[in-house]
């Protein structure tokens, strides 16, 4: 299986483009997953598979504090998101989950959708296989990584 | 090294006696306030974990609003759950249709909100309360879910941007203005992170309504939260509302920021967020185009409250909105509609030939209630103006004061709402 790049050359996706308000009566993630980056990309879901990336700019993720955004994104298959920077929020949520959001300036202009993604979460490394080229990441807090092997938050307190 | 208010109110809220910004602490969280979209999904997941049990009852505000009075079937099993929650669980603060309203207008308005507490909101617009000297942030369900089982949440001790503000508003600029004005300045991503407080002249002049406004919007710059140390004013706001005991915080004079804006406010104009983002702000003097409007949006967590229908209201009085241009009100809270009806602002509304909803966030997040066609545009009192953020991906917000929207309705295109002030 092999991992695709979704690259979004811009700043600020805010999570009502990635998933518009008219679909938050439902928080299943099968159903928020159909409509996931809508109003930013009505081609994503058609192109996404399991286990893609989605590379974007500055301040990914901003505005409503949604958390169905991250739930559309992982339900639609996306296993990390890459950017310059996270709104605070929406980094806050992708945590709590167990989503991998990873901060690597620059790494939008680097690489073009369709480009074969590789993470080594452990040592803080990005891969393109089809540029051969490895891009080095701000590592994950430990506070974060914990969160993240047991599952999420709630899994991570509960085990408190 | 001293403190800031937020670094006081966290390092009491872990125990400690300091904290630093960067520093990780699980805070004691003294009001957790749900609502009915990011609710439902924590709820699931504390049924799922077998968390079922609520560390303090007491601490929870439920105030069912974006999808209120109920829009579909879907949005109606959603409040049902939430209903039965409360009801199995004895939670008594719950703000059912009839007295209901968008909750960061509720919050305050009914006594859940003091100086020195923290609240979180899963609702990113819950920087609003900081506006009375709490922390207060919004946070995502799982958040949320934490918080009901454990009554903690983790934090990033965040840094804090000091905001001077000086002088005093000229007539027709308000606390909106100002808070476009700022994001416009330093970006939607100006503050990302860090607590921005705010002070000065200015502050000391505004209503707590009017720096609720300036709170509310921090999460527009990114901010994790807004605040306002409280004075006389807060004191008096709280009198009657606030029932528990609360203490006062304020910064040291030798506090710590990461960054000090000084703005003198006395030269602003109007200012009118332009599509897709707040910082899109221009002066309305320089807005040289003619955008002329089929919808004017008034109401919301930003600018809902009874001081925002007032300003309207004056503005509309003897005069009809554009036959081309719709305008809606949507007052934020029950008592606000109350209030509105008793001074004589909903005759004044529906004279000038605007409708009047039952409060709901509604169509200021694109819910229902107002929704926008392909192709058009509105002028609203809101906080984003987001691409799809008020309906069709194809529509366009323009943000601005209540002021500008009665304006702009009356003339059926932007306009300076001082055209109609002298």
């Amino acid at each position: 299986m092999c991992a695709k790049a979704h690259v979004y050359r811009r700043d600020h996706i805010n999570t009502d483009e990635i998933i518009p308000a008219r679909y938050l009566n439902d928080d299943t993630e099968a159903a928020l997953a159909k409509h996931a980056m809508e109003d930013l990309d009505v081609n994503f879901i058609k192109t996404v598979a399991q286990g893609d990336f989605v590379i974007a700019g500055e301040d990914f993720g901003c505005g409503s504090s949604r958390e169905h955004a991250v739930w559309a994104l992982r339900g639609a298959g996306v296993k990390v998101v890459v950017a310059d920077s996270f709104a605070r929020i929406f980094y806050r949520n992708c945590l709590n989950n167990g989503f991998l959001a990873i901060e690597c300036k620059g790494l939008s202009q680097k690489v073009d959708s369709g480009d074969e993604m590789e993470i080594d979460v452990t040592n803080s490394v990005l891969t393109n296989k089809t540029k051969g080229k490895e891009y080095r990441f701000i590592p994950l807090p430990q506070f974060a990584l914990d969160i993240i092997e047991a599952g999420g938050l709630l899994d991570y307190v509960g085990k408190k | 090294m001293g403190s800031t208010i937020t670094e006081k109110i966290l390092a009491k809220h872990c125990n400690q006696d300091t904290v630093s910004p960067g520093q990780l602490i699980n805070a004691d969280i003294d009001v957790i306030m749900c609502h009915d979209v990011t609710t439902t999904p924590a709820l699931t997941m504390l049924e799922e974990k077998g968390l079922t049990e609520i560390a303090r009852p007491d601490s929870i505000v439920v105030i069912p609003d974006h999808f209120v009075p109920n829009k579909d079937i879907k949005s109606a099993d959603m409040v049902a759950r939430i209903r039965r929650w409360v009801k199995a669980n004895q939670i008594q603060k719950f703000y059912d249709l009839g007295r209901h309203g968008v909750c960061h207008g509720i919050l305050p308005e009914q006594g859940h909100v003091a100086p020195g507490l923290t609240i979180i909101g899963a609702d990113s617009h819950t920087c609003t309360h900081g506006a009375l000297g709490a922390f207060s942030t919004g946070i995502g369900s799982t958040d949320l879910a934490a918080a009901i089982a454990t009554g903690k949440l983790w934090f990033k001790v965040p840094e804090s941007i000091l905001f001077n503000l000086k002088g005093k508003l000229p007539e027709g600029v308000y606390s909106k203005d100002v808070i476009l004005e700022i994001i416009t300045r330093i970006g939607v991503d100006g503050a990302l992170y860090k607590a921005m407080e705010f002070r000065g002249e200015l502050i000391d002049s505004l209503s707590i309504e009017a720096r609720m406004t300036i709170c509310n919007m921090a999460i527009e710059a990114g901010g994790k939260s807004g605040i306002i140390e409280a004075d006389d004013k807060t004191l008096a706001y709280l009198n009657g509302r606030y029932k528990g005991e609360f203490e006062v915080v304020t910064s040291d004079p030798d506090a710590e920021y990461s960054k000090t804006y000084d703005i003198d406010v006395s030269a602003l104009e109007p200012v009118v967020s332009f599509p897709h983002l707040p910082s899109n702000g221009k002066k309305i003097s320089e807005i040289r185009e003619d955008v002329k409007l089929d919808q004017a949006y008034l109401g919301s967590c930003t600018n809902g409250r009874i001081e925002d229908l007032r300003i309207a209201a004056e503005i509309l009085k003897g005069r009809k909105c554009h036959p081309e241009t719709r305008m809606i009100v949507v007052p934020a809270t029950t008592d606000i509609w109350k209030q509105a009806s008793k001074e004589g602002l909903i005759d004044i509304f529906m004279e000038a030939g605007a409708t009047v909803t039952a409060a709901t966030c509604g169509a200021c997040l694109g819910g229902h209630n107002g929704i926008l066609a392909a192709g058009e545009k509105c002028i609203s009192s809101t906080n984003r103006n987001f691409v799809g953020r008020m309906g069709s991906p194809k529509s366009e917000v323009y943000l601005g004061s209540p002021a500008t929207v009665a304006a702009s309705a009356i003339a059926g295109q932007i306009t300076d709402p001082r055209k109609y002030l002298q």
